[in-house]
Order: structure tokens, then sequence, then C-alpha cells
């Protein structure tokens, strides 16, 4: 019975993650999945086809291209300005520090639906094109506030006696920056950018507002589901899972390693 | 996760926060700010001018200037049901996902040891397979001919016989898809607790449900806040689950704005009830953060 009491917390933790992985299960176990018909809801048979031609059906894979060019080219612009900015609030004063945390944390706070129309309004109204450039601008706006939050907290969490080395062996405040803080914060860069591009490549209520005629993966998936979705975009999804999973666990590895070799010394 | 970061601290290199310092803030801060002003703020504003617009008499279907208020009266009176449903939905959610999330933040936070930095990323993870295939992965899950329906069936506890297509698929999805957000700040405020605490109201001869209510609990009030702030408020936007998972009578307010602004292209009426939906979120945010007492979540 003590037993029991004191494993039932793990046991639902367990249950908890095993339920957030269920339709990944699902996902993944459909791209071997012939279907009976077209939509690709109930198991028919196993079949290697997605996979082999993973480009077979027409719009796949060029949607699956944009959204990748979409999310690098975010990814790269938000992370820059949100680095920019984390630095500004974790090293410098500045007037006006409570209304910028404000305007950070707002696009946060705002349901997707709002931000997407609310752009869209801005884009009607100006009659600018939408397309490739309108999804980026929307992507960039989200994006920024999470790389600020990202890297704020590894700068935070930096040592400062650190720097406050590097500046005591006479280093100037640019080879300080360069050898010392950056390296040290680069980590935190790259996990903000990381997570920048998985909002970007997954991001579809914004995007559909702002994409005019443009098809990202995500508006193909929508546009699919009306009239069923091939195997192959299960495929592509499964890889893409499969990618950051691996990436993140490698990220996790790197970092447990070097707590040991630490430990070690 | 956000809401929850301490504001910044200033490093003691920048005490002497000289002018030309704070020239090096600025030029820092300027192109990111500008990017969200021009984006995020002025869009907001172009949505409630946009929401106030009539219809052009000399051309149908376009929209001038104007300040035909009951645009909002209207919308309204026409989609109040989507929107109370999508604040019910959004609150159910909101509710399931508190129940499930925090055993596991708890587990993660107190009980994991070496496990813990793999759990977190294992929370994470579910979000690198498209937001759009999870949710009409439940559809397979769900279906009529499936285990979970003839399940509960054979114990009678669904009203209409099934699942999808029903409210209940709605609420499921939207608490699966939002879970995450309800974990990460709950790990993060329950990590931040001296476990020393909670094992002086054991010492104390605190039953473990005494010490959940009066030690645990009260602690950590701020990821509970945080998460479900950052669970109900996309959900009350979300169209994706209704769409996917409910019928033509399970509809929330995101459906309808996104068939509003984009099938009819009603700019007014869509503007109009999203700025609503805004100003309603807005509200209910600042009256609950007052409420549980914690202003400096931001």
């Amino acid at each position: 019975m003590r037993w029991i009491r004191e494993h039932v917390i793990g046991a639902i933790a367990v249950m908890v993650l095993l339920y957030l992985f269920l339709p990944i299960a699902v996902v993944i176990a459909f791209s071997f999945n012939n279907p009976a018909s077209k939509f690709n809801l109930s198991w028919n048979e196993f079949s290697l086809d997605a996979w082999t031609q993973i480009c077979g059906v027409p719009g796949v894979c060029s949607s699956f291209v944009t959204s990748v060019e979409i999310g690098l080219i975010s990814t790269l612009f938000a992370t820059i300005l949100g680095t920019m900015i984390s630095f500004a609030l974790v090293r410098y004063r500045f007037k006006g520090r409570s209304s910028t945390n404000l305007l950070i944390f707002m696009p946060m706070a705002t349901p997707e639906i709002v931000m997407g129309s609310s752009l869209l309004a801005l884009f009607l109204n100006l009659s600018f094109p939408l397309g490739p450039v309108t999804v980026m601008i929307a992507h960039i706006m989200f994006i920024i506030s999470f790389v600020v939050v990202a890297v704020k907290a590894r700068l935070q969490g930096m040592d400062p006696r650190l720097e406050e080395a590097a500046r005591d062996l006479y280093a100037s405040p640019s080879a300080t920056f360069r050898y010392v803080t950056f390296p040290l914060v680069l980590p935190g860069i790259l996990g903000a950018a990381l997570l920048g591009f998985s909002l970007s490549f997954d991001d579809f209520i914004i995007s559909f507002f702002n994409a005019g005629t443009l098809v990202t993966f995500p508006i193909y998936i929508w546009g699919a589901a009306q009239r069923g979705i091939p195997p192959q975009v299960n495929a592509l999804a499964s890889l893409v899972f499969i990618a950051a999973l691996v990436i993140v666990l490698s990220a996790q590895v790197v970092a447990w390693r070097k707590r040991k070799a630490l430990a070690v010394r | 996760m956000a809401p929850i970061a301490p504001a910044a601290s200033v490093a003691p290199s920048a005490a002497e926060g000289s002018k030309k310092r704070s020239r090096i803030a600025y030029f820092l801060l300027i192109p990111g700010l500008a990017w969200l002003s021009i984006f995020f703020v002025i869009p907001l504003v172009t949505l409630f001018i946009t929401s106030l617009q009539t219809e052009s008499t000399r051309r149908p279907g376009t929209y001038v200037p104007g300040f035909q208020i009951s645009n909002y009266t209207d919308a309204l009176a026409e989609y109040w049901p989507q929107f109370v449903r999508s604040f019910v939905y959004a609150g159910l959610a909101t509710a399931f996902a508190l129940v499930i999330a925090y055993p596991l933040a708890y587990f993660i936070a107190f009980k994991a040891g070496n496990w813990r930095s793999l759990m977190l990323v294992l929370v994470v993870a579910p979000s690198f397979a498209s937001f759009l295939l999870r949710t009409y992965a439940w559809k397979t899950i769900l279906a009529d001919d499936g285990p979970v329906t003839s399940a509960l069936n054979t114990l009678h506890v669904l009203p209409d016989g099934r699942i999808l297509n029903t409210g209940i698929a709605v609420v499921a999805g939207l608490t699966y898809n939002f879970l995450p957000f309800m974990v990460l700040p709950l790990y993060a405020s329950l990590d931040k607790i001296d476990y020393r605490l909670i094992e002086a109201g054991n010492d104390l001869y605190g039953s473990p449900q005494q010490v959940f209510r009066k030690v645990t609990w009260p602690l950590s009030m701020p990821g509970v806040v945080a998460g479900t702030l950052l669970t109900f408020i996309p959900a009350a936007g979300d169209f994706i689950n209704a769409e996917l998972l409910g019928s033509t009578k399970d509809k929330m307010i995101g459906n309808v704005i996104q068939t509003n602004f984009i099938e009819f292209r009603d700019y007014p009426t869509a503007s109009a009830l999203s700025f609503s939906l805004m100003a309603a979120i807005l509200i209910l945010v600042l009256t609950y953060i007052r409420r549980s007492g914690t202003e400096d979540l931001v």
C-alpha cells in the first residue's frame, strides 16, 4: 500500500507523458498506412509508399520547402533583433524599461487570431500584396518575444565574474565581448533560434491570415484536411519530429557530459 | 516561461549609467521595438479602425472609414453563443490541463532526479510534430468505432454515444494541445520551492493533503496563474480544434472571425469580433491577476 502511494505520482507522470505522445505515435504509424479511401484516418494495410515517394503528391514538398525557407529567414531576423533587446534589458539602464517589457510581453499574451487578423487589416488597408513577405513580417514579429525571453534568461544566469576576470586581465570591451560574453551566450541564442524556427515552421493561424495564395506546410495540411491528408505529409512531419528530437537530445547529452566533466575535476 | 521571469537585474558594470551607455541601449532596442510597434501595435489600431468602417454605398463589398458602432452590437448579437462557447471550452480545457499537468510538473520538480532535464525535453517534444497533424490524429483516436469511444459507450457516459464531432472532442483537443504551456510554468514555480518547507510540513505531522493544501499549492500559485493564462488565452482564440474535431454546432469565436475575414470578406464584422475578443481576454486576465494577487507577473 505504501509502495503504491509513493509511486502513484510517478505513474501519473508517465501516463501524462504517454498521453502527450499518443497522437505522435498515430501520426508516425499512419505514415506507413496505405489508406483505403483518400482520408488517412483508419488503418488499412502496411505500405512504404509514402516514404519511398515522399514527394509523390504534388504540392507537399514545395510547401515544405516554403516553410523551411520562411522559417530560416524569419528566425535569422528575429534572433538578431531579439538578442539585441535582451542585451539592452540585462546590461544597460535606460528610460522606458517597463513599457519595453510590456511591449515584449503583449504578443505572447495575445491570441494568434487577433495578431493574424490585425496584421491582415493593416495590409489590406495599405493594399500591401499578401505573400511570403507578409508571412515573414508576421513571423518575425511573434518570434522576437520568445527570443528575448530565452536569451535574457541565459544572460541573467551567467556568472558576472567571468567577464570581470577578462576585464581585470586587460581585455578591451570588444575583446571581452568576443571571447567571453558571446561564446557564453551563444548556446542560449542557438536555443532561442531553434525555438523560433519551430514556432515559425509550425505556425498556422497567423500565416493563414497573411499568406494570400502562398502555401506553407501547415496551410497545405489545413487544405488537405478537407479532402484527405496523404500519408506523405505524415512521413515529412515524422522526419521533422525525429530531427528536432535528435538535435535537442544531443544538446542534452553534451550539457550532461560537461556537467559530469566539471564534477570530476 | 516568459511571464514569470524576474525583472532584469542591472549588471554592476552598468551602474555608472552614463549617457553614452544609454545611447548604446537605445541602439540595441530600437530595431526590435520598432518592428513590434509597426507590426503588433499599429495593426491593433488598424483593426479597431477597420471594425468601425461602413460599407461603401457606391461600391458594395468595399469599406470606407466610418464610426459604425453598430458593427459591434450587430456582431455580438449574432455571434454571442460562439463567444460564450469559446470561453466555456477554453475554461474547461484550462481546468483539465491544470489537473493533468500538476502531477507531472510536481514529479519533474521533486522526484525526477537525473531524469529531470530529459523529462522536460519530452514535455516540449510533442510541439515538434505538426500541431495540425496531432489534432487530426485525435480524429483517429476518438473515432466512433475506435477503442476510446467503445469503452466509454459500454459505461454509458457519453450523452450522444460518440466523442468525435461533439464539444467533448473540441475540449479534449484544446486540453491536449496547450498542455505543455501549463506544465512548464508549473514546473518553474514548483522548482523554486525550498523542499525543506514541504519536509517541515510533514515533520510537523501534517497529512499529505494538508501539506499540499497549506504549503505546496500556495507556493506554486505563480506557476498556476501563469500556466492557466498561457493555456486559456490561446485556447479561447483557437479555431483549429473546433474545425477539425467539432461539428458546426461546436464552432468557437475563432471560426467566426476566420470565416468572416477570409471567406465572407466582411472585414468590419470580423474586426469587431477580433477586437472584442482581445478586449474580453485583456479584462479577464487583468481581473484574474489582480484577484490572485500576483501582479509582478510580467
